[in-house]
């Protein structure tokens, strides 16, 4: 027991405001404010594998680290679709599992975002389209920010979630005003989507 | 292997380990198979391949390795009626095989089990994708199979579907148990929710641009296969890549398996209800990756290996940086060892939990990492000493208890081995070029290229057709042997040890779906 409060110690803590660059200290700030503008509460996500090579999973689990510490925002992933505000998909979409993602979507409850994870959630990446994958999540189901990148870092990952956050954030009004002094654009990696 | 008593004659086969090509007639490949397994021969894939077009039916390829290497039977099969030997008897890891054989190429064994495997009523089932002549239609629409599963009955006995969508961020498969009070009588596993057509869509690349996708067959192991597919297209080739480019492969390959290795301990101690162990191993995974990012250009090292040598030389500062970093990790690795070892909780959920007894490791082919936590003591690198590999010396790791706690104890012992050898190989890299060009690949024959990776053996199967374009690729991934045996690691365990005993395989889902 000693020892493990000592590797606690030892190890401190290695949270970062958010990875460099040194903007995106402005990034989890904003990303928290908007999480409690729009949903007044901390952001669950459930994630869904639609057919990927698990490349995104390994940087999605790397949001948990204590480096980016996602919780720390307010932000948790959960076991069921039931509990989720936000489906976080990756993969080309195999047709497999087209109707579990459809399903997973059903079973969200409104109002809900979809990011679209990885070159191949965006468009089918280095898959493409063919007997076997769909070429995207929005081929499937809504798409409310795509995050693009094979794999995108979970720096991107951050960003992207915060797009599909603000895409969706009410009109600022001179209450909150003070939330966007940074500038509207999400990021180089992180686009709204359809 | 010695097919010597059959009087089958051996060809030589592209391939960078020793290996031969073993035509077979007809009648003769169970034979030979049966052979080769009395000689204690492992079954380490089997494909089909559509040969038609060039009036050689198709062929039907069997993959095995003994200690002295490797060899690939080929046994035409005159049209896709003619059924193939049941190898399931033999390898029972044959079954799954042959019956995603038959899905993609429509060729089907002499088994009794004639279920589909990948298969899910995505593309009419009268239809296989990797036939010449499939012509895909936009009309298809993803559907429901009645997949016939096993089951148990009886009194008390109650079944638990679980997935495809997993509760946690897990790659998707369906898991079905059948119970009785708390503890698991039977599992069925039902793979393929992954499948993305991987081994037509190598056909739309050309030998030299295939590597990338050959990267993307299973994340976590990009290195891994990007370096078995650049091995065979090579060996096809003939070229012999430059020292350095070799040294600088196993680089990629060991700091591939030290952050896999330390990202399970994390989750292998979380999943033991320590979520200390997974804030400190998830901290020195990120380390790893980090700095994978600054000395290969990307986090998982994707693109790093491409045939011929590697994408880009290792700068020196960055060369003494994995180095310094692999002195600490080894420090911080002995720290946390001694915490998993001494914590009596966690011990308790480790020992004795998902056993799989060397005996029946041995009956199933369990390989890689699980096998050699069962008394399977395989490893590419140690088995087959090569560049850089005979200098450095790998030492192989290995327990005989095969429970949970032997697969931690192997990941411990790898990751500190791993850590040793990315030091002295930083230490004795040889200079000069990272990469030579690649020559023209000759058509219609097949080279092998297979590496350990961090899971176990991979093994890419490579031919070309006329035009310098993939005529054929076929990935294999240790998962194909190990998932099986996962339904036998938990009969009689309770269901919520189940989640422990999986993530102790951590087997790929990408990488068997294909």
């Amino acid at each position: 027991m000693l020892q493990i409060l000592r590797q606690i110690a030892k190890t401190g803590i290695k949270s970062e405001p958010a990875p460099a660059p040194a903007d995106d200290a402005v990034v989890a700030a904003r990303l928290q404010q908007d999480i409690v503008r729009v949903l007044g509460r901390a952001l669950t996500i459930r994630q869904v594998d639609a057919g990927s090579c698990n490349g995104c999973e390994l940087e999605i689990h790397a949001l948990g680290n204590p480096y980016y510490n996602l919780e720390g925002l307010g932000i948790r992933f959960v076991a069921s679709p039931r509990h989720a505000d936000m489906l976080l998909v990756t993969g080309p979409v195999s047709k497999h599992m087209a109707i579990a993602l459809r399903r997973t979507y059903d079973a969200t409850p409104d109002p809900k975002l979809v990011v679209a994870v990885g070159d191949c959630g965006c468009n089918g990446g280095i898959f493409g389209a063919s007997y076997a994958t769909l070429g995207g999540v929005a081929s499937v189901i809504p798409v409310d920010a795509t995050v693009p990148g094979c794999p995108p870092t979970p720096t991107a990952l951050l960003r992207g979630i915060l797009a599909a956050i603000t895409a969706h954030a009410p009109p600022v009004t001179p209450d909150t005003e003070a939330d966007a002094t940074s500038p509207p654009d999400a990021g180089q990696n992180a686009s709204s989507g359809a | 292997m010695d097919f010597g008593p059959l009087g089958l004659a051996v060809a030589t086969l592209p391939c960078a380990l020793p290996a031969v090509r073993v035509p077979v007639s007809s009648g003769q490949a169970l034979g030979a198979c049966r052979l080769a397994w009395e000689q204690k021969a492992e079954l380490v894939a089997l494909w089909v391949t559509d040969d038609r077009d060039r009036d050689a039916g198709f062929c039907l390829r069997i993959v095995l390795r003994d200690d002295a290497g490797f060899a690939l039977i080929e046994h035409a099969l005159p049209d896709a009626s003619a059924q193939f030997p049941d190898l399931s008897p033999l390898y029972p890891a044959a079954n799954r095989m042959q019956r995603a054989a038959f899905d993609l190429c429509g060729v089907a064994s002499e088994a009794e089990d004639q279920r589909p495997w990948l298969w899910m009523a995505a593309w009419p089932i009268d239809r296989f994708p990797l036939q010449r002549d499939f012509a895909p239609s936009p009309k298809w629409e993803p559907g429901e199979e009645n997949y016939t599963f096993v089951r148990v009955e009886g009194d008390g006995v109650h079944e638990i579907p679980v997935g495809p969508v997993h509760a946690g961020i897990i790659e998707p498969g369906h898991f079905r148990f059948q119970i009785v009070g708390e503890k698991v009588l039977r599992l069925e596993e039902r793979l393929g929710y992954v499948h993305k057509g991987v081994e037509k869509r190598f056909e739309a690349f050309g030998v030299a641009d295939g590597y990338r996708l050959a990267g993307r067959v299973s994340g976590d192991s990009t290195v891994a296969y990007a370096t078995a597919y650049a091995e065979a297209a090579e060996a096809l080739a003939g070229l012999a890549v430059p020292p350095r480019a070799q040294w600088l492969r196993a680089l990629a390959l060991e700091r591939e398996r030290i952050a896999n290795h330390l990202g399970d301990l994390g989750y292998l101690g979380n999943d033991g209800g320590f979520a200390f162990g997974l804030a400190q191993f998830s901290r020195l995974k990120e380390d790893v990756l980090r700095v994978n990012a600054a000395a290969f250009g990307h986090r998982f090292m994707m693109d790093y290996v491409v045939p011929g040598g590697v994408a880009a030389p290792l700068d020196p500062v960055h060369a003494i940086g994995l180095r310094t970093q692999c002195t600490a990790l080894a420090r911080e690795l002995a720290t946390l060892r001694e915490i998993y070892d001494e914590h009596a909780g966690l011990q308790d959920r480790f020992r004795n939990c998902g056993v799989v007894t060397p005996r029946l490791a041995a009956t199933l082919g369990l390989t890689g990492l699980a096998g050699r936590a069962s008394g399977q003591a395989r490893d590419l690198r140690c088995d087959f000493l090569r560049p850089p590999y005979d200098t450095v010396l790998p030492k192989k790791a290995g327990r005989t208890d095969g429970d949970v706690a032997a697969r931690v104890s192997v990941r411990f012992d790898e990751v500190a081995e791993s850590l040793r050898l990315v030091r002295a190989i930083v230490d004795g890299m040889p200079d000069g070029d990272h990469a030579a060009p690649l020559p023209p690949v000759p058509p219609h024959r097949t080279g092998l290229g297979c590496v350990e990776g961090w899971r176990g053996p991979v093994l890419v199967a490579l031919e070309a057709g006329p035009d310098g374009h993939i005529r054929r690729c076929h990935p294999h991934d240790p998962s194909w042997q190990n998932w099986p045996v996962i339904e036998h690691a938990v009969i009689g365990n309770i269901v919520p040890d189940f989640p422990l005993i999986n993530k102790s395989f951590n087997l790929s889902y990408s990488g068997h779906d294909l």
